[in-house]
């Protein structure tokens, strides 16, 4: 518990009124609330001492000083929540007043610590509550959630996007060259779904193990991992049978495929894709501790999914694919690269190498505008060069959107919670460019029908 | 039914945040601002796991205080009181027994619980709760609030003598 300082003081001063406590002679606590003055030079609070023989405050005992503020907001809960309390010793004074000698302070103020950063900080007393209880109960008590949010959570199933916009853009651009089977496509998806939520729990179990997820005070929701581990919400080894059971189905599904198909081509790309996913944590390459992370994920939900997909149908290789892949890869690990930017400290204490861990804050922000640019001119250079079709420029309807991000990143670098909504357009970024080059595809394949 | 003076219902019915102090392991009071609950004869406060140092200080020594002083949290009521009580922890099952127990109290005050519950996957083990059951034992009243003024003491039947 921290010493008294005079900040501590100071910021008594700021409350209306205290609530003075202490332990009674019947071992009951008293609390009353009084007036005060909190005098900063002298290191003391001068209490008004409040009227009643049971209300005397004892001078032989430890006494709590409390002052508190919330403001109750209807419909939305509080803000503006903080409290102080010191604890010391009273001796008398004038005038009816008493003394307190504070010697040791506690509290908390959601301005300067967030409620999210503040409860992640209260994980490790959570487990050591539940190992008690569960101690004295005599069986295991552990945190739960439903099965369906538990999956949710444990998988990260909202990123999927990561992977259905890829695959399906390749499945459409395969489409607008003559290729197209109902039950192939279907297949890549599912595939694709369970190679990408394997990825993602595969990766949740070496950034918990190497010490990166704890680490982490300021996990959102796009950032910090599940933490299912860390919550103990599930066990280690329930997360790794989860992660051969999602390795298993996307093996099966790509075997499947790679059988219809007769491609090695597709076998290859498949292995490649695997191997990129697990290697992006688990040693010995651990890419994302390199600062090959983003690289990794650029390669693995850009060109691997959409050319893999392409394969698919087409049982080839082809450069518009291979050209419309770009501003797929550099939009989703520009979604990994925002959210690494709340991770930089966690990240670093656990040795990640990420892009904003060794980037100053300048060059980082610079460098997403440079890149979202590059992703538009990609699409812009596709459709003079004629690789792409024109409906394609479809995709530069999203480009505010990115300098809507770059702007909150500028703004809020520092800010963990303050720049969630902006990871949260980032992600939509990638979404809608992915859905308008898919729009712009179809739009070609209709033409295509037409003329 | 409970015997608390109608104007502490009164302010345990509106509050939203009430103080409430508990012994810690060195003999020291510690206070914590929560929300009451009150079914007409208990008080009804709550925990997370996360924050449960309280929960393990009232299972060491089950007496505490509750005080009602803040006239924001109390819906503008200027009254101020102080529950002295005995403090029971229920925990059997952290994740569901306290909405069967207090669920339908908390909703009464504060309607936006259910909102934060359907978000309940965004932040599991803040809902991981224990229900603190306090019987009152004393309590003072000071009317319009103001503590210069001796309050009016009230005690639980049965402990006049004690």
């Amino acid at each position: 518990m921290p010493r008294i300082e005079t900040e501590h003081l100071a910021k008594l001063a700021e409350y209306p009124f205290v609530v003075v406590s202490w332990v009674d002679d019947a071992g009951y606590p008293m609390s009353v609330a009084t007036e005060f003055r909190a005098d900063t030079s002298g290191g003391t609070v001068v209490l008004e001492a409040p009227a009643g023989e049971a209300l005397a405050i004892p001078t032989d005992r430890a006494v709590n000083v409390l002052g508190s503020h919330i403001r109750p907001t209807p419909g939305q809960g509080y803000d503006e929540r903080r409290y102080l309390q010191l604890w010391g010793t009273v001796g008398p004074a004038a005038d009816g007043s008493v003394v307190f000698t504070p010697t040791s302070a506690w509290g908390w103020d959601e301005s300067e610590i967030p409620f999210f950063e503040y409860s992640e900080r209260s994980v490790p007393q959570s487990r050591r509550y539940l190992a008690a209880l569960s101690e004295e109960k005599g069986r295991t008590i552990r945190p739960r959630l439903s099965l369906g949010w538990l999956f949710l959570r444990t998988t990260r199933l909202p990123f999927l996007s990561a992977t259905f916009v890829p695959v399906l853009l390749g499945i459409a651009v395969a489409a607008r060259n003559g290729s197209f089977d109902v039950w192939l496509a279907l297949a890549t998806v599912i595939g694709g779904a369970f190679a990408h939520l394997a990825i993602n729990v595969t990766n949740d179990i070496f950034d918990t193990l190497s010490g990166a997820d704890e680490a982490n005070v300021n996990p959102t929701q796009f950032s910090g991992g599940s933490r299912v581990l860390i919550y103990d919400l599930v066990t280690l080894r329930q997360l790794v049978a989860l992660a051969i059971g999602l390795f298993g189905g996307a093996a099966a599904i790509g075997l499947l495929l790679v059988w219809a198909t007769g491609s090695a081509v597709l076998l290859w790309i498949g292995v490649a894709g695997i191997a990129v996913g697990i290697a992006y944590t688990a040693p010995p390459l651990k890419l994302v501790y390199r600062g090959l992370g983003e690289i990794a994920v650029a390669i693995g939900f850009g060109p691997i999914m959409l050319l893999g997909a392409y394969v698919v149908q087409t049982g080839t290789l082809s450069w518009e694919a291979a050209l419309v892949s770009v501003p797929v890869a550099i939009l989703v690990a520009l979604i990994l690269y925002v959210n690494e930017i709340p991770d930089r400290v966690g990240d670093a204490a656990a040795g990640k190498r990420t892009l904003p861990v060794q980037l100053p804050q300048n060059v980082v922000t610079g460098a997403y505008l440079a890149a979202a640019v590059l992703a538009f001119a990609t699409v812009v250079g596709g459709v003079i060069g004629n690789l792409l079709p024109a409906p394609t420029l479809l995709a530069l309807l999203a480009a505010p959107l990115a300098w809507r991000v770059y702007g909150g990143i500028r703004q809020f670098y520092t800010q963990p919670y303050a720049l969630m909504s902006f990871m949260g357009i980032n992600v939509n970024l990638h979404l809608y460019v992915g859905g308008l080059l898919l729009v712009g595809y179809l739009v070609a394949i209709v033409i295509g029908l037409l003329t | 039914m409970g015997w608390l003076p109608a104007p502490v219902e009164r302010l345990l019915d509106a509050a939203l945040v009430g103080e409430l102090t508990v012994i810690g392991r060195d003999g020291r009071p510690i206070t914590h601002p929560l929300i009451p609950l009150y079914d007409g004869e208990r008080i009804y406060m709550h925990s997370s796991t996360l924050f449960s140092r309280k929960l393990e200080h009232i299972k060491r020594d089950p007496h505490v205080s509750i005080s009602l002083t803040d006239p924001v949290a109390l819906g503008g009521l200027s009254d101020r009181a102080t529950i002295q009580g005995t403090a029971r922890i229920i925990e059997d099952d952290p994740h569901s027994q306290w909405e069967r127990l207090i669920l339908d109290l908390w909703r009464k005050k504060e309607p936006v619980i259910d909102a934060f519950l359907k978000m309940r996957v965004a932040l599991p083990l803040f809902f991981e709760r224990a229900v603190i059951e306090i019987t009152p034992k004393r309590c003072l009243l000071w009317e319009n609030g103001d503590t210069r003024r001796e309050p009016v003491e009230s005690v639980a039947p049965g402990q006049e003598a004690a």
